[in-house]
């Protein structure tokens, strides 16, 4: 009787995951949507603490359970609430990471009692073991580079070989793993634990030479991986809930990545092998006698935007770090009541995390409607006739349209030079997030507005409001 | 081999649902605006902390003398309640602030 209901209890989870991952692709039900999958979670993992059986006896040690149940929930409460909208990316990519760890680690207690019942294990559950954990692992691994790299405590590193490296360290724990798996060999249960290093070290050097740009799409292919190794843990306890779920994000996620690489127009092999830090030194030195550029004040801005027709915003990441989304809508609010057009242009990879942008102009209220997608903001650029960009660099960089030789060639980006005037707030000249120069900058039509983008922005609004 | 195909055919059902779930998470997606992109990777992000379950049984399953399953099951479960609670509350964090505009 327990173990039936128990299976409408799975069964309960898996249509709600199904549900929810529908519902939050659609703009109108995505909260509900999330509301929904947490339900069934929550049905799915209460349902396994009281009612699952394994031959007959039921689970025990309830104390560690709720303990640990608990904990995770104080914590994954409080971190979740209390980080900032811009450091978003960095959360997912943390949480994604503990999922990871979470799965190599019931490989690795499965993995502990096989070695000590001396009974032979099934080559397959043994290959869903160590798929398990290596997957595990290198999710990881890999998050937790991601994580630390997009909140600036690891910066990008590569070495002569890297790839080659990366290849033997793949190669050793496929041969490893394959050899444990096919050969059962008694008393060499080491190689799991060398193959749980390796797979550690092979998250971090996967991750660790990858460019900044990039984060996001290796973020999703990460978290894809995650979904596959919960979908080990389904084969192994025969549980069709984690199965659907793992699966449903193993592929959902995998989608996800090729859109965002479409986004960027990069083939995935070339955001995995080719690291921006490699070719960027060719393409940055081409540049450096690339001519003045002209600096612009905050009065003059003032001007030449109140007696604008049409403005558009180009908000970048740089827009998020100066936490400047609500004076960027109060600063559209202001030209808007002066008659000018205001919108703004959201670039597929702007930020950190596609849609990025948007999470955070929807936080500071902007209506939905004044965010134009790339496509159409690039039809109004030749009619506009003052671009604010706030931040924002790579995804306005117009090499990765005239020169062959730049890491971004083929990236579809903003043709903000087609306006009469474009305005670029940057803190300084350094190069955006991917390390590359801006022959943008350089542009007789360019004019730069240093400093932070909410202290400008402020200065900004208050000047045109007494123009 | 034959273990190979008896494992197949033993494991039938659960094939069949990793093939439809493939499908199914690829049409889910495929449409999606880009304005999502984040908050749906944040949910599919939650949703993969469906792990949890597997941290619960193997907890669960440990016997009691057997400090070193417990310890890491303990900590299987803590990171997968981390994965799942944070997950949906950083989802809903980010959706709560579609809703305002009208």
């Amino acid at each position: 009787m327990e173990i039936n209901i128990l299976t409408i209890c799975y069964l309960i989870g898996s249509v709600t995951f199904i549900i929810g991952l529908k519902m939050l692709s659609h703009p109108e039900t995505a909260r509900k949507g999330n509301l929904i999958a947490a339900a069934g979670m929550a049905i799915a993992i209460f349902g396994t603490i009281f009612l699952y059986q394994e031959n007959g006896l039921k689970l025990s040690n309830y104390a560690w359970i709720f303990a640990g149940l608990f904990i995770g929930t104080v914590a994954g409460t409080m971190a979740a609430r209390k980080v900032k909208m811009t450091a978003m990316p960095e959360m997912v990519s943390l949480f994604n990471g503990m999922g990871g760890a979470c799965a190599a680690l019931i490989s690795v207690v499965e993995f502990g009692h096989i070695n000590h019942s001396g009974e032979p294990a099934g080559n397959i559950t043994l290959l869903i073991i160590f798929a398990g954990l290596i997957i595990g692992a290198v999710s990881f691994a890999g998050s937790m580079v991601a994580w630390a790299k997009l909140n600036g405590r690891i910066k990008d590193y590569s070495f002569n070989g890297q790839h080659i490296v990366n290849l033997v360290i793949l190669a050793f724990i496929i041969l490893a793993s394959a050899y444990y798996i096919f050969s059962t060999p008694v008393g060499l249960g080491y190689i799991f634990y060398a193959v749980l290093a390796l797979s550690l070290i092979y998250g971090l050097f996967f991750v660790l030479p990858i460019g900044g740009a990039d984060m996001p799409v290796v973020i999703s292919l990460l978290n894809s991986f995650t979904g596959v190794a919960a979908a080990c843990g389904g084969f192994l306890y025969d549980n069709p809930v984690m199965l659907t779920g793992g699966i449903l994000v193993g592929s959902a996620g995998t989608i996800l990545t090729i859109l965002m690489c479409k986004a960027m127009n990069r083939p995935l092999s070339n955001v995995l092998i080719g690291s921006f830090g490699v070719n960027q030194k060719s393409g940055s030195s081409s540049f450096s006698d690339q001519g003045n550029i002209k600096e612009i004040s905050i009065n003059d801005t003032a001007v030449v935007m109140s007696y604008a027709k049409k403005v558009i915003i180009v908000p970048g990441y740089g827009l998020a770090v100066a936490q400047a989304q609500h004076v960027c809508h109060e600063l559209e609010k202001v030209l808007s009541e002066k008659g000018v057009e205001v919108s703004y242009a959201i670039h597929p990879v702007a930020g950190r995390m596609p849609g990025h942008m948007n999470v955070l102009l929807a936080e500071a209220d902007v209506d939905y409607a004044k965010l134009q997608e790339m496509e159409q903001a690039n039809e109004q650029f030749p009619s506009t006739d003052v671009v604010l960009i706030l931040g924002a660099n790579d995804v306005v960089n117009p090499a990765a349209k005239s020169d062959p030789s730049s890491p971004i060639y083929g990236m579809p980006v903003l043709d903000v030079e087609l306006a009469k005037l474009v305005v670029v707030n940057k803190r300084s000249m350094k190069p955006g997030y991917a390390g590359i120069e801006n022959a943008l900058f350089f542009d007789p039509k360019t004019s730069m507005l240093f400093g932070d983008a909410k202290d400008v922005l402020q200065k900004l609004v208050a000047e045109i409001k007494s123009v | 081999m034959e273990e190979l195909l008896n494992w197949f055919t033993i494991h039938q059902q659960m094939i069949y649902i990793v093939i439809l779930s493939i499908f199914l998470g690829i049409e889910v997606i495929g449409r999606v605006p880009s304005v999502l992109h984040t908050p749906l990777m944040s949910g599919a992000n939650a949703i993969h902390g469906v792990v949890i379950i597997g941290a619960i049984i193997v907890m669960g399953k440990a016997e009691s003398d057997n400090y070193l399953a417990l310890i890491l099951g303990f900590l299987a479960v803590i990171l997968g309640t981390l994965n799942v609670v944070g997950g949906f509350v950083v989802t809903d964090r980010m959706l709560e602030m579609f809703k305002k505009k009208k």
